[in-house]
């Protein structure tokens, strides 16, 4: 659990230290998320303690959006007076965002791995 | 008593253990509602746990800013989270290799059509300048959001909310969405629902099956980094169209 949570903690510190050193535009955590991808692979997978330690984090996600969505609250004025655009834009915009890359990914898919509509 | 009651009080609203503990209390006492309805996906936990906390920080006059000095704790582990994402991604990597194609060519189209169909909504319908820019990066994960908000002149903590509300609607929409299409490949379910939905939409997906969950965490991974290049950059292709 704990050589875990540290080596997570090591791969988003270094994240975040190249991102900028290097001034770029991705965020730390995602830069140390693909670091740590590269490294499982090198390292042929995770040990059991990551394994384990990753799922416990990945099982709550939810609970980890909460603090952030509570600030809604600070908002209410904005969203009472603008609740109808930014609505129908999150629900379109999901929507559509779900077909095109739905379609798009079908459309681009090779024949071998096509499932077979039932 | 009353007094001591309130001294008592005095002392947790300053405290971070209060803002922790409501956190951790809500969010259980969601996800055993949740759990309670057969993972019915209307009752979200991260709904259900929000509402409770505005309600009972407007109730106890708490401001905002005194409970995120608890909750922080929670939310500074998003990071790590993030990082943790790696290792399902491992897992189904042979997967994700046979469908390079289709995935490269998802995450553009799904990207670009996250961000330009939640300006040009926005816009058509009235919303204010701001309003829009906060609108551009809702479909990636809070963290990575927020960041981009305050980069191009939105206002972060309104992205944050518009990023939780646009995860919910994933969650729960996706699957009527995809059924309508007839649309049954666990992958492509999965990478859509990542790509439109991030972390809540993610979350589902894992509860749904383990390969659906990793294709949406690669999704979101990908989506959060592309769309942090790409907001800046049709920043100034959408600026002329945002007008007001």
């Amino acid at each position: 659990m704990l050589s875990a949570l540290t080596q997570l903690l090591i791969f988003q510190l270094a994240g975040e230290v190249i991102v900028r050193g290097l001034a770029l535009p991705v965020p730390g955590p995602v830069l140390g998320m693909l670091l740590l991808f590269s490294a499982l692979i090198l390292r042929g997978g995770p040990g059991k303690e990551l394994q384990t330690t990753g799922s416990t984090l990945l099982q709550h996600l939810s609970l980890l959006f909460v603090p952030a969505g509570t600030g809604i609250m600070v908002h209410l004025h904005r969203v009472a007076d603008e609740w109808l655009p930014l609505l129908l834009s999150l629900l379109i915009s999901t929507a559509v965002t779900l077909v095109v890359t739905a379609l798009v990914m079908k459309a681009c898919q090779p024949r071998a791995t096509t499932g077979e509509a039932p | 008593m009353t007094a001591e009651l309130s001294q008592i009080w005095v002392y947790l609203a300053a405290s971070p253990l209060l803002g922790l503990t409501v956190t951790l209390l809500a969010y259980q006492g969601a996800f055993w509602i949740y759990q309670r309805s057969g993972n019915n996906p209307l009752a979200n936990p991260v709904l259900i746990a929000v509402t409770a906390l505005v309600l009972f920080l407007t109730a106890t006059g708490t401001t905002y800013e005194t409970y995120f000095a608890g909750a922080q704790f929670v939310h500074f582990l998003l990071g790590p989270a993030t990082l943790a994402l790696a290792i399902p991604l491992y897992t189904q990597f042979k997967r994700v290799r046979a469908m390079l194609l289709p995935v490269l060519a998802g995450l553009l189209a799904g990207s670009l059509t996250a961000i330009v169909s939640a300006v040009l909504i926005g816009r058509l319908f009235g919303a204010s300048q701001s309003t829009q820019l906060s609108l551009a990066p809702k479909s990636v994960t809070t963290p990575i959001a927020m960041g981009i908000a305050e980069r191009i002149g939105g206002i972060p903590s309104l992205t944050a909310v518009l990023v939780i509300v646009t995860g919910i609607l994933g969650a729960l929409g996706a699957r009527y969405v995809f059924d309508a299409m007839k649309l049954h490949d666990p992958a492509i379910r999965g990478f859509a629902i990542g790509i439109a939905s991030h972390g809540i939409g993610t979350a589902r997906a894992f509860q749904v099956n383990e390969q659906t969950g990793a294709f949406a965490a690669l999704a979101m991974g990908l989506n959060g980094a592309l769309t942090a290049m790409l907001v800046p950059a049709l920043a100034h292709w959408l600026s002329p169209l945002i007008g007001h």
